[in-house]
């Protein structure tokens, strides 16, 4: 099994990989959130009082990403609802945090992990569907 | 449920099970995250770029040509404290780093297998068995293969005993569905708790 990261680029571009893209122009160039990962399920929610006026710096995509939290969402569908990459969606939403637009719930520890119960509705669930 | 968080008295927050579908390019993968998914079929895209992942600071990276890797993506609702996300494990070698992301808290994982091309799976049955994830092989029956016997697959894949081995139809729901049925029981074995069938 290779596990060494990816050699160089041109190595990407081929049918497997999707078009070559600048995706990180909307975010200045940042790859990293100010704040640390965020999960592919972790849960965004939109802070009741938040004030996007406040904030004139915000992309149109930022109010987006806004918009969509006002239930829980996981950064994935946000990703996919915005057509932006995890990796855009990631870095916007350390902005929204530091502004205290949104709130960010990371999924528990043990996640990967959950009580037999949960399993038994897990279970029971896929099997009404 | 006492997985249910909170946030202030306002929301409350599902919990999220992950679970990887994976298996070699062709193998239906996106074929089985669609006919689940209760959501029309997502993607998500992750980026790469010439730098690689593991670096912080990618200045002037919005001057660089990137691409970007889709990975499929779909949801089950169970009840309202519960959901379900499938994702589909990108199919080549050079994306093991998101396999990582994606398989960092995961439930488990199906590989799906094609009979036609056995060895497409080997490289996910060893992600997954070096890592300790629990995983089920679904045996995808592509019209025109010829039907091997689950022994025969199951020696061929040197599978341990109590992984899971099972056949499926990839497009269709139902037979997806118990394919998620018996990861979510070995899961449960693995742990000495069976789950008593309802
Ligand atoms: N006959 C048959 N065809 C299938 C099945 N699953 C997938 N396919 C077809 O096989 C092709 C590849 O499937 P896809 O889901 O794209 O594979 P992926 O590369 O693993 O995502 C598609 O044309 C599917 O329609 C199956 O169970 N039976
Ligand atoms: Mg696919």
């Amino acid at each position: 099994m290779r596990t060494e990261s990816p050699g160089p680029q041109h190595e990407w571009l081929d049918g497997d990989a999707g078009p070559v893209v600048r995706p990180y122009t909307l975010t200045g160039g940042r790859v990293r959130s100010a704040v640390g990962g965020f999960d592919l399920v972790a849960f965004v929610l939109a802070e009741p009082g938040a004030d996007l006026a406040a904030h004139p710096e915000l992309q149109p995509e930022h109010r987006r990403l806004v918009e969509l939290a006002g239930r829980p969402v996981p950064v994935a569908e946000l990703a996919a609802d915005l057509d932006l990459a995890v990796g855009v969606v990631r870095v916007l939403l350390g902005d929204l945090l530091a502004r205290g637009v949104v709130a960010v719930h990371q999924p528990p520890r043990t996640a990967y992990l959950p009580d037999n119960d949960i399993l038994k509705a897990v279970v029971s669930g896929l099997r009404a569907l | 449920m006492d997985s249910v968080r909170y946030d202030g008295e306002r929301a409350r927050i599902p919990l999220a099970l992950k679970i990887l579908i994976a298996g070699g390019f062709g193998a239906g993968k996106t074929t089985l995250v669609s006919a689940l998914s209760e959501v029309r079929p997502l993607q998500t895209e992750e980026v790469l770029t010439g730098a690689g992942v593991g670096t912080d600071d990618l200045s002037g990276v919005e001057t660089k040509s990137t691409t970007t890797v889709a990975m499929d993506f779909g949801r089950i609702t169970i009840n309202e404290d519960l959901q379900v996300y499938l994702f589909g494990t990108p199919g080549q070698d050079r994306f093991w780093f998101l396999w990582d992301e994606l398989a960092f808290g995961a439930l488990g994982a199906v590989v799906l297998a094609d009979t036609r091309r056995l060895a497409d799976c080997f490289p996910s049955i060893d992600y997954f068995e070096q890592r300790g994830i629990p995983f089920v092989v679904g045996v995808n029956c592509f019209d025109g293969a010829r039907r091997f016997s689950l022994e025969t697959v199951r020696q061929a894949l040197d599978l341990d005993p109590e992984v899971p081995l099972v056949l499926c139809d990839a497009r269709d729901r139902q037979s997806g569905k118990l394919v998620l049925i018996e990861l979510v029981e070995h899961v449960a074995r693995q742990r000495g708790e069976p789950v008593p069938a309802a």
